[in-house]
């Protein structure tokens, strides 16, 4: 299988590599490939566009979508910032982006509700301002959504702008471009593959996404009932074939998810240079 | 999905020439706008755990905290870290090690294998142990007739957690092994070490600041996974609450005191990770 | 002590990287591998010192068959291009590492491990630099470090992979006078890649010329310079005048006193040196103008364009040294005779 290499240890090493990526990752994830054999294709057509489903998959697959545009415009606003502009305090904002990463979602779910309820802090704001009801409401997933996607996009970013030749810009300036065509005709098409990147993984993590939304959805069939949600409703009724057939449905989403997130690294990757 | 960030090498960052800055409006505008959305959705969550954990006063929180049912969920908690933790560190660093170190078939097919719990929903990992061992289960029958709980237990839980955090030591140690070659390696072969000495006296010292920074949010997931625990820990109060899940009984119980002030652990939890974060990052930066 | 290399092939891939190598070093000699890049002579080394493995052949040492030992275990002393210098420990300790992994009844006292890091330091005269980390020192330092590391386990061959190749200029012209020196103080057979002739033919006492994983010549650099084996070799050894008759320059060269001596082969080589220019006309010389020159310190590059029309319209070049460029009084533009002293013939 291998090349003969000097390095010692390649037989242990894979061996143990490959016995525990299939103890804990493929055999029980293989486990829902087979419990859906049990299904019948009418089955599972059936389950998959009743109207709840289809609204669920609806809901989540919205509000993600705005979630992971929003998330990628400011992102990328604030990626830009980090890495051209120096002001006080930036290394604690530096930090502070990771915070979605590191904060339990059942903690953050909590607190957005809490911020975005009727009586809470925005909430109230934006419902005298504006009559805008956020918690309770699609849009308060949409919200929890971009609280998690914010540092995929700017971690997916910065550092494509760190290593962003300015030698480039440079020669753009020299050939009498001005500031805005250096933006959008250099720096822009440069900066654009991570930018999808980091959408796309936004995306995905957000239609997975149920500690941080559930609090703040409200839940309530049909209008901000996520996918992941209504596969544990079906799983406490005991309705394991409506779980199967939902949860597959989304491991098969995230499969595709996947494969084009590993092309658009792989994009990104060519044309930084790395390969 | 790679939900992990790289260390960015503080020493690159770009020094603008005049020539290339934008103009102050522009500058001005961008940071406002920046600030602002980062203190909309990240500073201002941070402060309402802390404001409301205390609303009730000292008192409350410390009561709060000392109830049997919040020390049981912060107990299980660690467990879980314990027991999750130094399995996938070990995994990780065998892994990277095999696919870093050696030429086969299938690698970069491997190398997406292992990121496949980031790309799955929460909820599908832990309902997919459900399917495994739950009473209606594969092994459901056999677990019964032998008295052995695993769904609404601790190995449930601990599964679970185990799948989940399952890629990130792995993630961090891989590229940075990739990148930095195996020289210094052959160089200590060369001069007569075996393989054990070569590991532990360069190897390990070249990667041991990616290594915590992959151990460190390995635990950071461990401790804060909610989706998938959810599902199969079955809420019994004292027994199997983690604490994130003990918040969101709380929560869903109008206790709010006590939900924040558990939360206000796990956001502790949170930003001692991103100062430690920080600090690694620095160190790797420097190394 | 001496190496042979029997049959030696490997492949990557599809790819034959090394093609039937056969090579003896005698003990004590420093070669060079030579040959340009992707050629298989980092390939070859890597085979030697037990970092890659053969598809085929076998690797003696001293007479002993050392194919199936592990890099560890053969005692080889081998300097990586970018030096493999362990970034996390003194240059002291990096010195020290070789005798501190010996098995424990082999390993010196801590005493004796100090001394012989230290007297190592001195060698390469660095001694002063034992409490800093590699990434405090620069190119040339580590590069010496490097050596002194090998060095200390006492190795029976020292193989060296580019060892020049990440230097500034100044510093590589330094240091290869520098290895030359030492290795005639320790005499340690030792066998050096590089790609840049000019170094090969300084530093070794003998050059392997390597091309398409093939041998293409061993010899002394003298032996190689002035009597390459083929065109290759030839043209990768210093500058060369070609002429090929197949382009009827035949005509030309024979003006010129080169005579096409029989059954020796279609085109000729001609080294600058070995073409002479004169004022005047003279018995076997062809004519030629003067279209530039270059200063290359003690010698002048004279570019000269041939007069008649046959043959091919590519420039000949011409070395001579500074003094008697000057005497000859040229200038651009100058008709010129031209008289060839000696060609390489080659197929």
């Amino acid at each position: 299988m291998s090349r003969k290499s000097v390095m010692p240890g390649f037989g242990p090493t894979i061996g143990f590599t490959l016995l525990y990526l299939g103890l804990v990752v493929l055999i029980p994830l293989s486990t829902l490939v087979f419990e859906s054999f049990k299904l019948s294709w009418d089955d599972y057509v059936h389950i998959i566009t009743s109207k709840r489903v289809l609204s669920s998959f609806r809901v989540s697959f919205i509000a993600a979508l705005i979630a992971a545009s929003v998330a990628s415009v400011f992102g990328f606003i604030t990626a830009w910032v980090l890495v051209r502009y120096s002001f006080f305090g930036k290394n604690i904002f530096h930090a502070l982006i990771d915070l979605p990463f590191a904060l339990p979602t059942a903690v953050a779910g909590i607190v957005l509700a809490t911020i975005f309820q009727p009586s809470g802090f925005l909430g109230k704001l934006l419902s005298d301002l504006f009559g805008l009801q956020v918690a309770f409401k699609p849009l308060g997933i949409v919200i929890a959504l971009i609280f998690i996607s914010i540092p995929f996009v700017v971690r997916t970013v910065e550092p494509v702008l760190l290593e962003f030749e300015t030698s480039m810009e440079e020669a753009g300036s020299s050939l009498g471009a001005t500031r805005l065509q250096i933006f959008t005709k250099i720096i822009f098409p440069n900066i654009f593959p991570a930018l999808l990147t980091g959408f796309a993984l936004s995306f995905a993590r957000g239609v997975g996404e149920y500690g941080s939304v559930i609090f703040i959805a409200g839940n309530i069939p049909y209008v901000s009932e996520i996918v992941p949600l209504l596969i544990v409703i079906k799983l406490e009724q005991y309705d394991i074939e409506g779980a199967t057939a939902i949860a597959l449905t989304m491991l098969v989403i995230s499969f595709v998810l996947l494969f084009l997130i590993n092309l658009l690294q792989l994009w990104v990757r060519k044309r930084s240079g790395q390969l | 999905m790679n939900t992990i960030t790289q260390p960015l090498n503080k020493d690159k960052v770009v020094t603008q020439q005049r020539a290339l800055q934008d103009p102050t409006w522009v500058r001005w505008g961008l940071t406002a706008i920046a600030i602002s959305f980062i203190s909309l959705f990240i500073c201002v969550p941070l402060g309402l755990v802390i404001f409301q954990a205390f609303s009730k006063g000292l008192q409350a929180y410390w009561s709060a905290l000392s109830n049997a049912d919040t020390l049981s969920a912060i107990r299980l908690t660690l467990l879980v870290a314990i027991i999750t933790v130094p399995l996938n560190t070990l995994f990780g660093i065998i892994a990277a090690w095999a696919i870093t170190r050696f030429e086969f078939k299938g690698k970069s097919f491997l190398t997406t294998l292992i990121d496949i719990p980031f790309s799955v929903s929460p909820v599908i990992s832990g309902f997919i142990f459900v399917l495994l061992f739950g009473a209606e289960g594969w092994f459901g029958n056999w677990l019964v007739e032998h008295d052995i709980k695993i769904i609404f237990a601790a190995p449930g839980i601990i599964l679970a957690t185990l799948f989940i955090t399952f890629p990130f030591v792995a993630r961090q140690l891989i590229p940075l092994m990739q990148e930095m070659g195996n020289q210094e390696e052959e160089a200590a072969l060369s001069l007569g070490a075996g393989g054990w000495k070569m590991f532990f006296s360069v190897t390990l010292p070249n990667i041991k600041w990616a290594l915590l920074y992959g151990v460190l949010l390995c635990n950071a997931r461990a401790m804060g996974e909610f989706g998938a625990v959810s599902v199969v820990s079955g809420h019994i109060r004292g027994m199997t609450n983690t604490l994130p899940l003990h918040v969101e009984v709380s929560y869903n119980d109008y206790d709010v005191v006590s939900a924040f002030a558990s939360a206000s652990i796990l956001a502790a939890l949170a930003i001692v990770t991103l100062i430690l974060k920080t600090t690694l990052e620095w160190k790797q930066a420097n190394r | 002590m001496s190496i042979l290399l029997s049959d030696i092939s490997k492949n990557f891939g599809t790819f034959a990287a090394l093609n039937h190598i056969n090579l003896e070093v005698p003990e004590g000699e420093l070669v060079a591998l030579l040959g340009p890049s992707g050629c298989g002579k980092t390939t070859l080394l890597r085979i030697i010192a037990g970092l890659e493995h053969t598809d085929k052949g076998r690797v003696l040492i001293n007479g002993q068959d050392k194919t199936d030992q592990t890099v560890s275990q053969r005692g080889i002393g081998f300097v990586f291009q970018h030096y493999a210098l362990f970034r996390h420990m003194t240059v002291f300790e990096n010195v020290a590492f070789g005798l501190r992994v010996k098995p424990r009844r082999d390993r010196p006292s801590n005493e004796d491990i100090s001394k012989k890091v230290h007297s190592l330091l001195e060698l390469v005269q660095l001694d002063w630099l034992h409490n800093r980390y590699p990434d405090q020192l620069s190119g040339g330092q580590r590069q010496r470090i490097a050596l002194a590391r090998a060095l200390a386990v006492e190795p029976s061959v020292l193989l060296l992979d580019e060892p020049f190749g990440a230097l500034d200029a100044s510093v590589r012209k330094d240091l290869r006078q520098w290895l030359r020196n030492l290795h005639h103080e320790l005499h340690v057979t030792s066998i050096f890649v590089t790609h840049d002739q000019e170094e090969a033919m300084e530093v070794a006492s003998q050059v392997v010329v390597l091309n398409h994983g093939r041998i293409e010549q061993q010899g002394s650099p003298s032996d190689i310079y002035d009597h390459p084996a083929n065109a290759f070799v030839s043209k990768f050894i210093g500058q060369t005048n070609i002429f090929d008759l197949d382009e009827h320059d035949n005509e030309w060269l024979q003006t010129a006193g080169l005579l096409q001596p029989s059954q020796q082969g279609k085109i000729a080589h001609v080294r600058p040196h070995d073409i002479i220019i004169e004022k005047t006309d003279n018995h076997h010389t062809a004519p030629a103008t003067l279209k530039d020159w270059q200063h290359l310190g003690a010698l002048i590059r004279i570019e000269l364009v041939k007069n008649e029309s046959n043959g091919s319209d590519a420039p000949v070049f011409a070395e001579m040294p500074n003094e008697q460029f000057k005497q000859l009084e040229l200038s651009k533009g100058d008709k010129v005779k031209l008289k060839i002293r000696q060609a390489h013939w080659f197929h």
